[in-house]
């Protein structure tokens, strides 16, 4: 009935349309939050696992291969070269591109963002690792020291600050890309904000994933430069 | 199973091009959201970079703007700008996606700005030179590198963004891919997954080409591989992220 004197009654009452719109559809709403806690903390979970899970296999896959390209400077031009032509690949095409092997699984969304999180880690781990000055390797060499002692008491603790610095964008950044997993339904959070598009333009559900999602980046940055702090005590002396 | 084959069938058949719908009214539309996108950042961007620069203010503002920006989702702004009363479609796309392009070009150009020399600004001066000559002649030819960095970020970030759009009901390439994942085609796809990646990969190039092309003083042909950027030192700014 509303439906047919609707026309009259936008121009009287602009703010009163149809009852079909009628139904309040708000961007903040806490009782969505209330109700529907162990979804949202669900989608929580499966966030923090893939991201976890794809910056550390980065940067387990990514260690060795700075550690080599430092050893023979001729590969760093491929491994670099390489890398920025992964980082230019859209994440819907990864994604795509990978489905076909893995299917509607959340490994689907773990290799691609492996790959993304290798490429940032790896360039940042070279820089780390160029950055020690090269006498200080001669001479801890000179003072019989091994291969894998020269990594654990010169080059790692010299390099943490690039290499952590790394580690927060790898991370900061995976939290941002897991979300376009609802590609193939496994985007942590991202299934609330295309899960409340998909019905029907729930806002307070698109909202509270996306919020959840810049939380859930800011946290994981603060743990990990509290993690610089405590790892480097000689930078905070100095300072 | 895995649909490269198909996807090369796919890609092979004019009819898939030509129709409507098809995949050149779809790159079509693609790179119309995506330009406008970048020259609107563009017209925001520059002229406050610059303002913020020369003023010497706003230091502040620029990295927080650029940290932020990273933390927050594409997916979730595009989703945010389809559900807001502009309606979902290419022009909630196109303003989410210009959204995103403005902290790469701000950010470079107020450090490209930011790193002129004083020495080159005040012998300029001293040479009669307005300010705004200045900023013309003498900063914008030396920063122009650093900007033509951000441009680059961003136009790629863009591209790639806008594949995503479709997810939310807008248009571009990536319908493709949703489709694909509709129909449980495998082939398609891979086809609109090809598709995109090879035009993310061809605008860095041409903005590469380009950049290089606009970059006054001695020129080096930027391929096989821009050094500067492998070896010593990472990208002075925020580089763009994977999107």
């Amino acid at each position: 009935m509303r439906l047919v004197l609707s026309a009259g009654a936008m121009v009287s009452a602009p703010g009163d349309v149809l009852a079909a719109d009628a139904a309040p559809n708000p961007w903040f709403d806490a009782s969505y939050v209330v109700d529907n806690w162990d979804t949202i903390v669900r989608y929580l979970g499966e966030h923090v696992r893939l991201t976890i899970g794809a910056v550390v296999l980065g940067a387990l896959i990514a260690l060795p291969l700075a550690l080599l390209a430092r050893r023979y400077r001729w590969l760093s031009g491929p491994v670099l070269g390489l890398s920025a032509g992964i980082y230019t690949i859209p994440s819907l095409a990864m994604f795509a591109f990978v489905f076909p092997f893995t299917g509607l699984t959340a490994t689907t969304v773990l290799v691609g963002l492996t790959l993304y999180s290798l490429v940032i880690l790896i360039r940042n781990f070279l820089t780390g690792l160029q950055g020690v000055p090269a006498d200080v390797r001669e001479a801890a060499r000179g003072m019989g020291y091994g291969s894998a002692r020269l990594f654990w008491q010169i080059d790692l603790p010299l390099a943490l600050p690039a290499f952590i610095a790394g580690l927060r964008i790898a991370t900061v950044s995976t939290v941002a890309l897991v979300t376009v997993g609802v590609l193939v339904g496994h985007g942590g959070l991202g299934q609330l904000i295309f899960g409340g598009f998909n019905a029907n333009f729930y806002r307070a559900e698109i909202v509270t994933g996306t919020i959840g999602c810049v939380l859930l980046a800011l946290v994981a940055d603060v743990l990990l430069a509290g993690v610089e702090r405590l790892s480097t005590p000689w930078a905070r002396a100095r300072a | 199973m895995n649909g490269f084959s198909e996807a090369f069938l796919y890609l092979n058949d004019p009819l898939n091009w030509t129709r409507r719908g098809g995949i050149l009214e779809l790159l079509g539309e693609h790179l119309a959201i995506s330009a406008v996108a970048v020259l609107a950042a563009l017209v925001l961007a520059v002229p406050t970079g610059i303002a913020l620069a020369v003023t010497g203010r706003g230091s502040g503002i620029v990295v927080v703007l650029s940290n932020v920006s990273r933390a927050v989702p594409t997916l979730a702004l595009l989703t945010l700008f389809a559900v807001s009363p502009i309606g979902f479609g290419n022009r909630a796309t196109t303003i989410a996606l210009a959204v995103f392009a403005v902290p790469p070009i701000l950010t470079n150009t107020f450090v490209g700005f930011r790193e002129v020399d004083a020495d080159v600004r005040e012998a300029a001066r001293g040479m009669g030179l307005r300010r705004r000559q200045v900023i013309a002649r003498v900063e914008l030819p030396l920063a122009l590198p650093l900007v033509m960095t951000g441009i680059r970020t961003a136009a790629v970030q863009v591209v790639a963004t806008a594949s995503l759009a479709a997810l939310v009901g807008g248009g571009g390439l990536g319908r493709i891919v949703n489709l694909g994942f509709g129909q449980q085609d495998y082939g398609q796809i891979i086809a609109g997954a090809l598709l995109i990646a090879v035009l993310a990969l061809a605008t860095e190039v041409l903005l590469v080409l380009l950049s290089w092309a606009v970059t006054p003083g001695q020129k080096r042909f930027p391929f096989p591989v821009r050094r500067r950027l492998s070896a010593t030192a990472p990208e002075p700014t925020a580089a763009g992220m994977p999107l």
